[in-house]
This record gives C-alpha cells, structure tokens and sequence, in this order.
C-alpha cells in the first residue's frame, strides 16, 4: 500500500506539470486582456504601457517559466519564512501578483479560504448527513411514499440550478419575509453570542442552497447502492440466520454500500476549495469562487493559472485519497 | 443588530450635539454602506483605470479641483480654479498656476504641499510604471513648485482647455512620503500603500479586501471639522446589478448602489418597495452603430478594414448611411433598454449643453421609414426576392457586430428589424467586453480591427471639453496594422475639412468660439455619417430614502461628495 501510495505521488509530478503548462497555453491563447475592462477613454498607447508594465511584452516561454519561479520556489519559501521567522536570501522575492489588484495571490486565497470552508465545505457536510439517512430509507423502502418523495426532491434538487434556487430564496426570505441578510458579511468576527447568531443567520441561505444541490447529487448514489447490495446473496443468508432486521440493514448492507458512496464523496472534496462560483456570487459570500470568476473576466492571467492550478493540484491527490480509502474500506482490494 | 446598536449610537450622539451645532458633526452618523456590484480591486487608481476603483478611491484621495453635478469646476485643494481672467493661466497658454489652500492636511496629520503634487506627476510619468491616467498628463512639460502653497504647471504647447492634470477623480494627488518608494517598475510591489493610499479626503481606508469589501473611517485630519457626517464606510463589492438594486431598494441592508444596469421594469417594480430611489445623471457617453467606410468583406483576409481593401461598398454611399439612420426608431430602443437612464440623441457630444447641438435633431430623432425607402430608391438600390436591396450585385446586407451585453444584444434585434423595413438585412454577432474591448492585436474580435460592416458600443470623453475626443476622427487616427491598430478613428472617417476645423479648435482659446467649432465639428460627423448616434446614456445609481446629501454627478466620481452625505433625519 505505502510503496503503491509513494508511486502515485511521484507519477503525479509530471502529470502536474504538464496540467500547468496546459493551463498556461490555454489561458495565454484566450482572446481576452487585461485592459479590457478599463474605460474606453484610455487611450491605446497607454494600455500598451500598462500590458508592458505586467509583462505581457515577454516571449510565452519565458512567462512560463517565470511563473514556475514564481510558484515553486518564491512562494513556499515565503510562506516558510512566514512560519518559521528564518531568513533565506536578502527575502526580496518576486511574488506571483494579480494583475488586477497587484497584490500577492496567495495572500488574496489565504483571506478568501475562510468563508469558502466554512459556506461551502459546511454545505457539504449537510449535504452528506441528509443524504445518506435519506438514501437508506429510501433504498430499503422502495418505491414507498417516502421513497417517491425523496426522489423528486433529489431530482428537483439536482435539475434545478443554484441561480434559481438562491435567487429564489432570497427573494422569499430577505425581500419578502426579511428573515436573512441577503448579503454576507466577510467582516464579521464570532466573539459573542449575538455575533454567532448573525453569523448563523447569513449562512442559512447559501449553506441550505448548496446542501440542497450536494444532497441529492449524493442520495442517488447510496440509494443506488443499497438496491445493489439489498439483493445480494449473504444478505438473505443473513435474514436466513435469524439477524435482527436493524442489524442487517445497518451493519451488513449500509458498510458494503458505503464503499462506492465514500470514493464519490472524497473525489467531490475538491469541488469544496474551488468554491461554489454561482452561489457565492449571488450571495456576495467572494469565497474562492467568486475571485475566480472576478479573474476570468478581468483577464487576471496569474490568479486564473494560480487558482486553477492548486484546483488540479487538489484532484490529483483527491484521486488518491480515494483510491487508497477504497483500499482500506474494502479488504478484497489490494494493490500491491 | 450591528447596525442598530450604531444606528442608536449615532442618534444619542446626534442629540448630544444638538444644542452645539446648528448641523450634524463628524462622525455622529454610524456607518455608510455602499454597494458595488463589480468589486474593488485597488484603491490606486494610478495602477487600474477602471471606473470602480477610480469612485472607491475618490473617497480618500483627492484632485485639486473637481467637477460638480452640472460639470462645472469647483476647488477642492485649491484656493480658485485658474483662468486668464484672474491670471492663473498665462495669457500665452503655456503655463497655469494652482494655489493650494493653507492648512491641508494628509490623513496622518503632515501638512499637504506642492510637493506632493509635483511627486503625483513624477509616479505617474515614470517609466515602467504602466500607469493607467497617463493621458491626464499629456502635454505636461514640468510641474514645479515656487513655493510650498504653489504649483507650476508648463506645457509643452498652448492648452486653450488645461484642466486635466490634477483635476477630477482620474488624477488625484497622492503622498509623497507613502509613495516615495514606489516609482515604476516598483509600483505594483507597494501592496500596502496601493490598498491604503494616505490622503485628504473625507475619509480613510481602515482594511481593504481586494474585490470584496472595504472598510473607512471618518479623517480626523479632514479640513472641514464638522464632515464627514458618517463615522465609518463599508464599501461591498460583487454580486450582479438587479441583487445589488435589490439590497437597496428592497431589502434596505444598503444606503447606496452604483451602477443599475438592470431592465427598466424590474427597477420600476424595485422602487415601488418605497424604500429607495434612483438617481440618474447624464454625462458624455453616448451608444452609437459605427459604420465602416472601408470594406469588410472577409474574403480580403488581413486587408479587410484597411485602406487596402478600399472603400466600403454600400457604406461609402452617403444615402446608405442616411437611410440606415432615418430607419431607427431610437424611442423605442430608450425605452426597451434603458428607460430614465437614455435620451435619444443624434449627437456624438450630447452635453455639457454649452457644447450640444441640435441641428440634425429635426431629421435625424424621428424614424423616417418613408424617407429611408425613398433615399435607397432614388440611389438605385433595388429590392431582390428576398427582400434585401441591392445594386450591381452588391447587397445591402451587413455584418453587425457588438459586445455581449442583454441590452446590445436587445437593441441589435430591434435595429435589425427596423433596418430590414427599408430592405436592409444584418448578421447579428457578439463578442464578450473584455475580448471585444481588449483590443489583442491578434484577436479578429476587437472593435478597433472592426471585420464587421457596423458595430456597436458606447464611448465618452472625460471632463466637460471634447477638444481631444472630437481629433479622434481625424484621418491619421484611422487603427490599421501599420499603427498595430493602436487609432481611435474607428469608423475610419477621413475628411480633410475635418481635420482642418479640429486644428482650429486646439488654437482657439474663447470659450464660445470652442463651443461653435465643436458643435460644427459633432454635426459634420452625424450629417456625413461618421456613425449613427443612439442614446445618450445616463448613469443610474440607486439610494436608499435614509441617505440626505446625494448629487449624482456624471462628471466625475459619483462620490464626490460623500462628505456631505449624512443620515436622513
């Protein structure tokens, strides 16, 4: 298992590489710039200046490598630096900047990373509560009311985009009913009660948008695989015992119907850090999503390649992760 | 909860200050929440153009003068605004002369000289600095200070019109001290200064989130002891704009909304609530169909839009170009599109009134179908089977290209339908802002390399004087791939009686006589149909009722005048 892992992490090295690079070329192909989104009376000459100025007057490959640099070597040295408080060279590095803010990226995702976890990854962890009782239920109650009920609200909840839904809920619950703010906070600190409440209050609508979408994606899975298992042969070799009902629904089939649901789990973690670019848009949550979206329009070429990069980064060990779980979740597979 | 507990604060405070003050003091207010839908990136409007940044930052840096709601010059640091009448301006229009108002002072108390001005003009000048406002300095030949409360300003030629440097929310002065360290190359490096300039305005930048929210509080050092009204600003950013009219006009969590670009009829709807309100202020932008005087054809390849390829063949007609205008209902496309924030106009100037004129309004504001048909026949262009005229094999059917954009795409149906009353057919094609306005040499997109027959976008001039906007039309300005399509000339107009009356207009010093030659000069182009003019565009931002002081000013930033904002009582 641990020599399968290490070969893994080392093939992942070029593969990383080569999605860099493919990023990098695709992004500097795009028909997009940087100065596109100024005010028409700057005139041309002074745009040409301004794309000198970011450097978008070098060669492609030098960029590239450049950004390489940048990213692999001046940004965990900064960030060892930050830690530990040693000193490596005369610390005078050239960080990756965003184009549009001129300010480090790293230090833009590090100040994002916070509402992004906690609305996303939060709606995820409800997402994941509310599907599996739900899917059980569902699975060992086939076609019964609950069962019909639960599949059209998973199917709404999954056909059903979150620009509607979130768009929806607030016009119920902020216009109408002024229940929610319809705008969230990024300044609000938890320290004491009143602020909790506050902070409870403007998650409820992105976080129940977002549970909504993620629980019926993951119902349809465990309701799948519980059907699957159901009918299985040691499943009424059990009953045949004599195993209490509970125990064989709870113990025998949901642990062997969980394998699969844990490897779809695990390869949607990713989808959390890349944040939920429509929904933190509607809500002004401006997690990770919403400074990806802002840098595609604005043709923000270092924070795309940067984010979109550690997104790869993130899948690419996911993967991992969950081949490996399933490893261990499931004794039959070995890969050694 | 929060606002409340501020919102009592501010009213104890108020009732507090009651006996003293005849109006409210500084701070006694609570907080100001102001909403942008696009989000601010920096607040060093030297290193980003961009409209947003420009307003956030206007609330802490501050130009000597500055334009007021009707566009006219009003001194901000500044003890008058130069003229030759009162010798501020040299009477060979080659220098001026600012005096900056004794007492001002930076936000962390050093006292505010001519020195930081000259420094302003130096940042932006340096090279490798990228600096967005660089044609505010055009022409500058030097600043210098003869004294500490005095700056010099030479230009390199006689400047009829020299309020551009140092004036308005463009070109704002920023510290020396701060910014010392941070010329060219080195700008961008300066993350702290860039996100937290020190200045003179009302108020001071207290945390900056790029793109998404930014926190002021009221300048201690602020020249008027009694503004800012509001103790502290939180600036938001991202969202669309129908969410962002929505917190204001619906919801009430905001006092005020740049930007409305949203249908007329669900802001109509929005503002029934009866919580908000909207102001509207007209400035220079104005929505045109430009149309290509060379020819487009796309079997030309590279040649197409160039001189090479030779006129247009039905746009060098000039009936073409007439009938395509008469045949616009511009009413209607106000109405669908834009509502309060549109007039219709024939004019590439539409305002300050002084420089509008309204000499084609009697043809050109009304759709004329009957006229159009006639101009096309009496020109011999005649109607095929499939409805579209045309003459020597040559069709009257255009390309129409645009940026993407609900309302364009709108307008580009409605003109469409409207053209193909006269028998004139159009392709619809639309390219996303930031590659159509990005101007990528390589792209095929843009609207510079214009490889479309009309197309169209709004543009205006900054300030109130058109001299520099109006020489865009003059033919060496035309963009071609000799120049790396670098021209403004984006219709590719080219009239030597043109050129010859923009030469004039940049010797003429009277203000009257400028106002006659740019009016001569705006009806030249309408009349031989440079572009067909649509909509003056306004722009739209909304307010909640309990916000006393907004003057919506299309001349400058929209908060200008934010230190006059208070609570409504």
């Amino acid at each position: 298992m641990f020599t399968y892992t290490l070969r893994r992490l080392l093939f992942a090295i070029p593969t990383l590489l080569i999605i860099s690079f493919v990023i990098f070329a695709l992004l500097d192909l795009a028909p997009n710039d940087p100065t596109g989104d100024l005010p028409l009376t700057i005139p041309p000459e002074v745009r040409e200046q301004i794309r000198a100025s970011l450097g978008l007057d070098q060669p492609f490959f030098f960029r590239y490598l450049y950004w390489l640099q940048q990213f692999f070597i001046n940004e965990p040295l900064n960030i060892l630096e930050r830690m530990t408080g040693w000193q490596f060279g005369d610390g005078n590095r050239m960080r990756v900047l965003s184009w549009a803010t001129r300010s480090p990226v790293v230090d833009l995702i590090v100040q994002r990373l916070p509402q992004t976890l906690w609305v996303v990854g939060l709606a995820y962890v409800f997402g994941v509560l509310i599907a599996v009782p739900i899917g059980v239920i569902s699975a060992y109650k086939q076609y019964s009311i609950f069962d019909q009920i639960g599949t059209f609200v998973s199917m709404v909840g999954y056909s059903v985009p979150t620009f509607f839904t979130g768009v929806l809920l607030v016009v119920i619950f902020s216009s109408y009913l002024q229940w929610f703010p319809s705008v969230y906070d990024t300044n609000l600190v938890v320290t004491d009660f009143s602020s909790f409440v506050q902070q409870i209050k403007q998650m409820a609508l992105p976080v129940a948008v977002l549970s909504l979408f993620n629980a019926s994606q993951i119902t349809r899975f465990v309701r799948a695989s519980m059907l699957d298992n159901l009918h299985q042969d040691y499943v009424r070799t059990a009953r045949a015992k004599g195993v209490k009902e509970k125990s064989v629904l709870l113990i025998h089939v949901l642990r062997n119907s969980l394998i699969p649901v844990v490897t779809v789990i695990a390869l949607g973690v990713p989808t959390i850090f890349s944040g939920a670019i429509i929904t933190e848009q509607i809500f002004r949550v401006n997690g990770l999503g919403q400074l990806l979206i802002i840098a595609v329009q604005g043709a923000d070429i270092p924070l795309v390649q940067t984010l979109t990069f550690i997104f790869a980064v993130l899948i690419v060990l996911f993967n991992l992760i969950a081949d490996v779980l399933y490893g261990i979740l499931d004794p039959r597979i070995r890969y050694d | 909860m929060k606002n409340l507990k501020l919102l009592l604060a501010g009213t104890v405070a108020a009732l507090a200050f009651a006996g003293s003050a005849a109006y409210a003091a500084r701070g006694t207010d609570g907080d100001l929440k102001i909403l942008f839908w696009q989000a601010v990136s920096t607040m060093n409007p030297y290193l980003s153009g961009g409209t947003k940044e420009v307003y956030a930052s206007s609330m802490v840096i501050e130009p000597l003068a500055r334009y007021d709601e009707k566009g006219e010059l009003v001194p901000t640091l500044v003890t008058e605004i130069p003229t030759v009448e009162n010798g501020g301006v040299a009477k060979d229009l080659m220098s001026m002369t600012w005096k900056i108002k004794p007492g001002v002072k930076w936000s962390d108390g050093t006292p505010f000289t001519a020195d930081d001005v000259i420094f302003t003009w130096k940042y932006c000048i340096a090279p490798d600095g990228g600096c967005a406002q660089a044609a505010q300095y055009e022409g500058v030949k030097s600043v210098e200070a003869p004294d500490p409360q005095t700056v010099k300003i030479t230009f390199t030629e006689p400047k009829p019109y020299p309020y551009s440097a140092f004036v308005g929310a463009q070109s704002p002065v920023i510290q020396k001290k701060q910014f010392e360290n941070c010329v060219g190359a080195k700008a961008p490096g300066c993350t702290s200064a860039n996100f937290g300039p020190i200045g003179t305005g009302p108020f001071v930048v207290k945390e900056f989130k790029p793109n998404d929210v930014i926190t002021l509080t009221a300048n201690t050092n602020y020249r008027d002891a009694a503004k800012p009204a509001f103790a502290t600003v939180t600036l938001k950013g991202g969202g669309d704009a129908a969410s962002a009219a929505r917190a204001v006009l619906e919801t009430g969590e905001y006092d005020y909304a740049w930007n409305m670009q949203v249908e007329p009829e669900i802001l109509a709807k929005m503002v029934a609530a009866g919580k908000g309100k909207l102001e509207t202020a007209f400035g220079t932008q104005v929505e045109r169909i430009n149309l290509n005087h060379y020819n487009a054809d796309p079997s030309l390849g590279a040649k197409r839009s160039t001189k090479e390829a030779g006129p247009h063949p039905s746009l060098s007609d000039p009936a073409v170009r007439r009938a395509l205008s008469l045949a616009i209902d511009r009413d209607i496309i106000v109405e669908a599109g834009y509502g309060a924030a549109g007039k219709a106009t024939c004019n590439i100037v539409p305002a300050p009134a002084a420089v509008a004129s309204t000499k084609n309004d009697s043809w050109c504001l009304k759709q004329d179908l009957a006229a159009a048909n006639k101009l096309l026949d009496d020109a011999g262009w005649k109607k095929g089977p499939d409805g579209i005229r045309a003459k020597n094999g040559v069709k009257l059917s255009y390309l129409y290209a645009t940026s993407t954009n609900s309302v364009r795409q709108a307008t580009q149906e409605l003109v469409k339908d409207m053209w193909s009353q006269i028998g004139v057919g159009a392709e619809l094609r639309n390219a996303s802002a930031s590659v159509f306005f990005g101007g990528d040499p390589a792209s095929p997109d843009t609207f510079q390399k214009f490889y479309a027959d009309v197309e169209m976008y709004t543009n205006n001039f900054d300030g109130t004087d058109p001299e520099k906007y109006l020489a865009e039309w003059l033919c060496d300005k035309v963009p071609g791939p000799a120049n790396g399509w670098q021209g403004q000339n984006i219709p590719r107009y080219c009239n030597p009686a043109y050129d010859k009356l923009v030469g004039e207009l940049s010797k003429t010093a009277e203000l009257d006589k400028r106002a006659t030659l740019a009016k001569q000069l705006n009806d030249m182009l309408t009349e031989e149909g440079a572009h067909i003019p649509l909509v003056h565009r306004g722009s739209v931002s909304s307010h909640s009722l309990k916000l006393a002081g907004v003057k919506m000013n299309a001349w400058d930033s929209e908060l200008w005048n934010v230190a006059d904002w208070s609570r409504a009582k």
